[in-house]
């Protein structure tokens, strides 16, 4: 029991950095219809910034309180992967809008490329240990959860619900919910559809940043190829949540989250990953369109 | 802002000056936000292991720097120079003709081969002439000449180059080994330098732009014709290769019995995979396909006992002349001394070449072939329109297999080639990147048209493939400069570029199977892709 529940709180743990990257894929299908195949970069290179703002903060200042540099760390991460994906989008997804599908998807694709390749060649494609930054650990009935774990956790969970108000109750996410429907339409009623795009870009991308700051945080390494593996599982969990929903890319996170440490505490570690893709292809074919996904409506 | 675009006049250079400087400057501002964390601080590890932060301000400025000039250029002369080119020619070839005509002209030419003549005839000298730096750029320039020198006289013949690419493409294929062993032989002056010469230029452009063009045809058949997104076309391609590997290294089995058998057994997965697919729609479809591809590699990482794991399968065996001549040296039947010429390795990858130059064009054929049969038109009604394809009484689910077990059968075949080639197979060759360069292959090359996809093999790959051989760069920033390490991003990049120049890829338009009365080549913008 005690077993269970400690993978239990490590799939949460899992499952909450998932469901982060899971909502930045979500949200820019759900307004534009497209993969954003970088994203999972975008995460790496949050993690990156993270990584550096924290090693200048070393060594400017003698201590940090952890609190103080996990948030410089948090922001300059928001920013500059918000920066980021803003730029691309306006260099390589706004001119193919219009164009047909695959086009913006061979871009992503491409960016993708570029951006684990330009953080190789600039920081060098070695592992970046750092030392741990919270290393508390509290045992309650013998299931020990790690200070991280809760930070990790909670830090989500207020992303989450503070991301849900502004979709559902702000006038930005209103545009946003409107271009999703119809972008014409909402142009025509006032609404500046490519600002709202890039915001929603942006907003993904800070999430992703926020994202990658954790993982470096909980696992204390990172390096360039770091993107690929956990975009893809984000991806997996947006299309497992219903793909365009957002409080379904957050299930969709916990659940291969949860798949993940269960696989590996019960069966064998080496074949999680295939676990996670296989119950993706189960599930899709009793559920076509995720857990939480509108069923396509075919129109002739 | 609204107010500077509507009074922004093309026609006014002041104007357009001054908005290309404040953009110039935007690009700046936008280049040290992104940069100044990433280029100007370098983690490294000290002694003691702990990562310490390397100030590279210079490079950063230099970056910096070059983002704003290219950003001025770019707003300044590259725009509404597209943007005159737009009027001057609304029917864009893959270079505007009147751009192309002020560019090739004859007294560049003349001069561009008296250059080259030149400097090939200081070439020895050109060290002590001008020292190793200078000597460095002046063998860049010559490059830079020949490739104009080709290109002018490939645009004067252009009309009948477009007219007849596929059999010249096909003839320059075929003649390309003979005239690389014959040049180097020239050049070196012995036949034996010369095979020993060709191997690099047989091996590492022929034979690997081939097999990309191969494989993109193969996918060209899922993505292309029947409109399904496939991302994990890889593999297909990691079946076959892993299925010579092993029953060829196993059972001792030839080369041109696990050929059908590979493709046979990758076309199975492709239905297997099909199966549960089916139903699957657009973006539903290319996530399970990455996954299946994810699967099939982790598998061949964790199934150490048959598959040796990350270290992968060595000591695969060659392919043999038919079973006529073998290509290792110790066998009895070596080809050199059967035929009693130099042993050397090139003859061995001058017949690779050929092989999957065949296997290329037999993957063509079957293409074309298909396009004209009615599975082949079912696939393209399938793409077009998914309903009214169902409505006509066509059957959806074996249309949709049978795409996925053909495309999947051309990558079984190239698959075990490239066991045969290498020699040596391991998980590493088959991750998602290769699928993403295969997919980016088929797009830019405008998916369904075969000679666009072989282009963009070429370009793309070729490309590539030359950053390995741009040694003069290292004089240029200093020996530890490895080109190579920038090869995959100038590929992403590229990927980007090409794709928003040319949405529609090199070959744009395409010719249809079917017509009523007379062929018209449509547009590409009138054909949709990628419906699942």
């Amino acid at each position: 029991m005690q077993y269970f529940v400690q993978q239990v709180i490590n799939g949460l743990t899992l499952g909450s950095i998932y469901g982060l990257i899971a909502i930045g894929y979500t949200m820019v299908y759900g307004i534009i219809g497209m993969i954003n195949f970088a994203h999972g970069d975008l995460f790496m290179v949050g993690a990156f910034i993270a990584l550096i703002v924290f090693l200048i903060l070393t060594a400017m200042f003698y201590s940090v309180p952890v609190v103080v540099a996990l948030l410089i760390m948090m922001i300059v991460a928001m920013l500059l992967s918000g920066l980021y994906n803003w730029v691309i989008e306006k260099v390589a997804y706004r001119p193919l809008r219009g164009s047909f599908r695959l086009a913006p998807l061979i871009t992503a694709i491409g960016m993708s490329i570029a951006l684990s390749n330009f953080v190789q060649v600039t920081q060098g494609p070695r592992n970046k240990p750092i030392p741990p930054m919270i290393s508390e650990v509290y045992t309650i009935y013998g299931v020990s959860v790690s200070l991280k774990q809760i930070v990790i956790v909670l830090v989500t969970a207020v992303l989450l619900v503070v991301f849900s108000y502004i979709v559902k109750y702000t006038s930005l996410g209103r545009a946003q919910r409107a271009c999703e429907q119809d972008q014409k339409m909402a142009a025509l009623l006032g609404i500046n559809v490519d600002r709202t795009i890039s915001i929603t870009f942006i907003i993904g991308a800070a999430l992703a940043g926020v994202a990658g700051t954790l993982f470096l945080m909980y696992y204390g390494v990172v390096v360039f190829s770091d993107g690929f593996i956990p975009g893809v599982k984000a991806f997996t969990a947006a299309v497992l949540g219903g793909i365009g929903s957002i409080p379904g890319a957050v299930i969709g996170g916990l659940m291969i989250g949860f798949i993940e440490s269960m696989w590996s505490a019960y069966f064998s570690i080496d074949y999680k990953d295939v676990a996670a893709f296989s119950i993706l292809a189960i599930v899709l074919i009793f559920l076509p369109s995720g857990i939480l996904g509108r069923p396509e409506v075919e129109k002739v | 802002m609204a107010t500077t675009t509507v009074s922004t006049q093309p026609s006014s250079d002041a104007s357009l000056y001054s908005r290309a400087l404040r953009e110039a400057l935007v690009a700046g501002l936008m280049a040290f936000a992104c940069f100044a964390l990433l280029i100007g601080l370098k983690t490294d590890q000290n002694i003691r292991n702990e990562l310490v932060l390397v100030q590279r301000w210079g490079l950063l400025a230099v970056v910096i720097a070059i983002t704003m000039v290219g950003r001025f250029c770019f707003v300044a002369y590259l725009q509404p120079f597209m943007a005159r080119q737009k009027v001057v020619d609304a029917a864009t070839g893959l270079l505007p003709d009147s751009a192309g005509k002020r560019f090739f002209t004859l007294p560049y030419f003349i001069a561009s081969l008296v250059a080259i003549a030149v400097l090939f005839a200081a070439s020895g000298s050109l060290d002590g002439l001008l020292g190793v730096h200078l000597a460095g750029y002046a063998r860049f320039l010559r490059a830079v000449f020949i490739i104009y020198a080709i290109a002018s006289v490939l645009f004067y013949f252009r009309v009948f180059i477009l007219a007849h690419f596929s059999a010249l493409g096909i003839s320059a294929l075929a003649l390309y080994p003979v005239f690389v062993v014959l040049a180097l032989a020239l050049l070196s002056g012995s036949m034996a330098a010369g095979f020993q010469g060709s191997l690099k230029w047989v091996d590492n452009f022929g034979i690997q732009i081939l097999i990309y063009v191969m494989l993109a045809w193969g996918l060209n058949i899922v993505v292309g014709l029947a409109g399904l997104l496939d991302l994990g076309y890889v593999a297909f391609y990691a079946v076959g290769a892993y299925a010579y590997a092993l029953l060829g290294s196993q059972y001792g089995l030839s080369f041109w019995i696990l050929l059908p058998a590979a493709g046979i057994m990758a076309a199975f997965w492709g239905v297997i995979l099909g199966f549960p697919v089916l139903r699957l729609r657009g973006d539903y479809l290319a996530i399970v396909t990455l996954a299946f591809g994810e699967i099939i590699r982790m598998v061949l990482i964790n199934w150490r006992e048959v598959t040796n794991g990350s270290a992968g399968i060595s000591g695969i065996p060659k392919v043999s002349f038919f079973g006529l001549m073998s290509f290792n040296v110790s066998d009895e039947n070596y080809i050199a001394k059967v035929l009693d010429i130099a042993q050397s390795g090139a003859y061995y990858k001058i017949f690779l070449y050929y092989l999957i130059l065949l296997l290329c064009l037999l993957t063509a054929f079957v293409t074309i072939r298909l396009r004209a049969m009615p599975v082949g038109r079912a696939w393209e009604a399938l793409r077009e329109d998914e309903i009214a394809c169902r409505s006509l009484g066509i059957n959806t689910t074996t249309t949709k297999l049978t795409a996925f077990a053909t495309g999947a059968m051309f990558g079984g075949f190239a698959g075990a080639f490239f066991a045969a080639r290498q020699g040596f197979v391991s998980p590493e060759s088959f991750v998602f990147l290769e699928s993403a360069i295969i997919l980016a292959i088929v797009v830019l090359g405008g998916m369904g048209s075969l000679v666009g996809i072989a282009v963009a093999a070429v370009v793309m790959i070729g490309g590539t493939e030359i950053l390995r051989e741009l040694d003069f760069l290292k004089v240029v920033f200093g020996p530890d400069f490895t080109p190579e390490l920038y090869r995959m991003l100038l590929f992403g990049l590229a990927m980007v570029v090409v794709m928003v120049w040319k949405p529609r890829g090199f070959v744009g338009s395409r010719e249809p199977t079917a017509f009523l009365r007379e062929r018209k080549a449509i547009s590409a913008s009138l054909t949709k892709e990628g419906h699942g």
